[in-house]
């Protein structure tokens, strides 16, 4: 099973991220993450299902689920390759003007050295890939012990915090 | 200058072992070299066409004269005893090794050093006037706003991984003297009508192969609101710069697909959202950033009796007096003036320094300067507070150290990238050809008469040395494996800024010196009393240069 961290422990992976999903393909059972597209067409026939979630590309606006996020447990932002930085913007983003307050999960290219600025702009899980190391990754969250902005792990920015 | 706390200390000793750690995985084969890549670049850490080149960060140009020491350190332990300013105040070794890189980061941290974000896509070094603090046409020194900068965006989590490298400056003063119109952003001071700053925002400037402008897209912002501005900027840039083609990533290219319209109202609704929240600076943090920018303890002196002794040295000593003319500028404080230290001898690579003149250097600060030393993104190294009657003693050592050539501002002080003879980038060698122009104009009267004129050699379009606002701009470009240098005339890197315009067909490298004779022969001919290259060259266009230079090599 897929490596998981979430909220600092190493973990099995318990969601698969559905890449496609055919308009007229039955939902399979247990956890999965809709395409955005699939969610789109599907959400209002989805009452009553739980647990939820969606997977975002990163060129996808959080915008297009911002109404959803109350029924969502997981909302994931993929990283096509790993100097694709626009899934940063869109965590912080759906924590700080949507609150979303679910499991934010990073899926896809996501590596040891991510792993510090994916955590301070909201991710709470990271869905690590194949050949990473999850006990070193552990280490990556304490690469700084201080850090000079505001994010979403740290409202207050340095300059309110010193001395 | 800015002192770091215990904070910024664990923090920047916190990298130091970060990416010891990183280099040690790449080196154990637990990391590819594509993924080591941005990780090596965030550092400064470039491969290079015979070794890598390691940049390392001199934040807006502040060098202390322990940090230059410590350069010079480093250049004669893990490099070949010289080091090269870069064109935003950077300064680069060309021949480290890559296992040793962590070891020279780790010296580096401990005069508060590093390598941080001096490559790779992500906020660089914010640059500004040379002469901040100490200009008498300052409105208000910038250096405070670039350190506050320089805060908010070292390790900023958001911004490490941006469509293209992100470049700020701030101007301060009524010229500019940072290229602020050729930035990703650039901000101006502007005396708002409480007699404290705001900002003027232009967005979307750059150099390399699509010169650009910046857009003026904020009339006036209000100082508190400076990182949250910022931050929606950065956002709009991170989510919708293209990412597909590293050509057309810059944010100008963005600016120019959406229309700066449509660009603004994207910031301002995102920073509608931001505006007010935690990141608007406290007036505390401004005037806690503004107390290590303060003036030094400048000595109270008869300046009258320090002019007159200052004149008999100018009447004992042509040459003192021809290097007082043209390399010291006049301070805003009476009985003091800024010294521009001269990288641009002929015969040594634009911009480079050895150890041997860092450590005088060092000296020369400590002794007459407060012990404070800035680089300038014209490739040179100012000692900006010198009392007026140690300018004598400042000049004879600085001429011993060859860095007293009285060139300032003139044709011989070329700003030249490292082109083809380290860079893995470049078309064709600049060094050369920067010497070879040096060596042509080597009498100082003709170049005293020809006047004020900034002539910018690049390898490659990527532009590193500014070829496109050089009144007279060269750039390197390859034809069929051979190296050929286009001229282009009436760039400007200031407030009316400009962009240069292509002569024509390019040249050999044997051909250029000729050809900028030429040119200079045609301006000294056409120009009107007062007249600079750039007017002239702004008033008859571009034809009877043209003309000139075709027929001489024809």
């Amino acid at each position: 099973m897929q490596a998981l961290i979430r909220n600092g422990q190493i973990v099995g992976n318990d969601w698969t991220v559905l890449t496609e999903l055919a308009a007229d393909a039955a939902l399979p059972a247990g956890r999965v993450l809709l395409p955005l597209t699939a969610w789109e067409a599907r959400r209002d026939g989805l009452a009553g299902r739980a647990p939820l979630g969606v997977w975002l590309d990163s060129a996808e606006d959080p915008a297009r689920i911002a109404q959803d996020l109350a029924r969502l447990d997981v909302v994931a932002i993929n990283f096509p390759v790993f100097s694709d930085g626009r899934g940063y913007s869109s965590a912080r983003r759906l924590r700080e003007q949507y609150r979303f307050q679910g499991e934010l999960r990073a899926v896809g290219d996501v590596l040891r050295d991510q792993l510090f600025y994916l955590k301070r702009c909201g991710f709470n899980s990271f869905a690590l890939r194949q050949d990473q190391d999850p006990a070193a990754c552990l280490e990556a969250f304490g690469d700084f012990s201080e850090t000079y902005q505001a994010a979403v792990d740290q409202p207050l920015p340095l300059f309110r915090r010193r001395g | 200058m800015y002192v770091y706390d215990t904070i910024d200390q664990q923090i920047l000793n916190e990298r130091v072992r970060q990416y010891r750690g990183q280099t040690a995985r790449f080196l154990a084969g637990e990391m590819s070299a594509s993924e080591f890549l941005p990780l090596r670049l965030q550092n400064g850490l470039y491969i290079q066409r015979l070794a890598p080149m390691l940049r390392v960060s001199v934040p807006y140009g502040m060098l202390s004269s322990s940090q230059l020491r410590m350069l010079a350190h480093i250049s004669r332990k893990y490099d070949k005893g010289y080091a090269h300013v870069s064109t935003r105040q950077n300064v680069q070794f060309n021949w480290p090794q890559l296992e040793q890189v962590p070891d020279i980061l780790a010296e580096l941290a401990t005069v508060e050093m590093h390598a941080i974000q001096t490559s790779g896509n992500c906020i660089r070094n914010v640059t500004t006037d040379q002469f901040a603090g100490v200009a008498p046409d300052e409105i208000e020194d910038p250096r405070p706003w670039c350190e506050i900068i320089r805060q908010w965006s070292t390790f900023h989590p958001e911004f490490a991984f941006l469509p293209r490298k992100f470049k700020i400056a701030v101007c301060g003063s009524e010229l500019d003297r940072a290229a602020t119109a050729f930035h990703d952003i650039g901000l101006e001071l502007v005396r708002g009508g409480d007699g404290e700053v705001d900002f003027k925002v232009f967005v979307g400037g750059g150099l390399g192969r699509t010169p650009v402008i910046g857009t003026l897209i904020r009339e006036r912002l209000p100082r508190e609101h400076l990182l949250t501005y910022l931050e929606a900027i950065l956002r709009i840039y991170n989510l919708h710069g293209r990412r597909d083609n590293k050509y057309k990533a810059r944010i100008k290219i963005l600016v120019r697909a959406m229309g700066a319209e449509r660009f603004r109202d994207a910031v301002e609704a995102e920073w509608a959202r931001l505006r007010g929240g935690p990141s608007t600076l406290t007036e505390d943090a401004i005037a806690r950033t503004r107390a290590f920018f303060t003036a030094p303890d400048y000595e109270r002196m008869d300046t009258l009796a320090e002019e007159t002794a200052l004149r008999a040295q100018v009447s004992a000593d042509p040459a003192f007096a021809t290097w007082l003319q043209h390399n010291v500028v006049a301070h805003r404080q009476p009985g003091y003036a800024i010294v521009n230290l001269s990288l641009k001898a002929t015969g040594f690579a634009p911009g480079d320094i050895t150890d041997t003149q860092m450590d005088a250097l060092a000296d020369l600060a400590d002794r007459y300067s407060y012990g404070e030393i800035r680089t300038t993104h014209e490739q040179n190294v100012v000692l900006a507070d010198v009392r007026k009657r140690d300018l004598f003693a400042v000049w004879q050592r600085a001429r011993e150290l060859a860095m007293a050539t009285p060139n300032i501002g003139h044709l011989t002080d070329i700003i030249c990238c490292p082109g083809g003879d380290y860079c893995a980038l470049a078309n064709a060698k600049s060094i050369p050809v920067a010497e070879a122009i040096q060596r042509r104009f080597d009498d100082l009267d003709y170049l005293y008469d020809v006047g004020q004129i900034d002539l910018n050699i690049s390898g490659c379009m990527n532009a590193c040395g500014h070829h496109h606002v050089g009144n007279i701009g060269i750039l390197g470009v390859d034809k069929k494996g051979r190296e050929y240098y286009q001229v282009s005339l009436g760039g400007n890197a200031g407030k009316d800024a400009s962009i240069g315009e292509i002569l024509g067909p390019s040249f050999t490298a044997e051909e250029v010196p000729a050809v900028i004779e030429t040119l200079l022969e045609t301006y000294v001919e056409l120009r009107g009393d007062e007249e600079s290259f750039l007017e002239t060259f702004r008033r008859v266009g571009l034809s009877p240069f043209k003309e000139r230079a075709y027929a001489s090599v024809n």
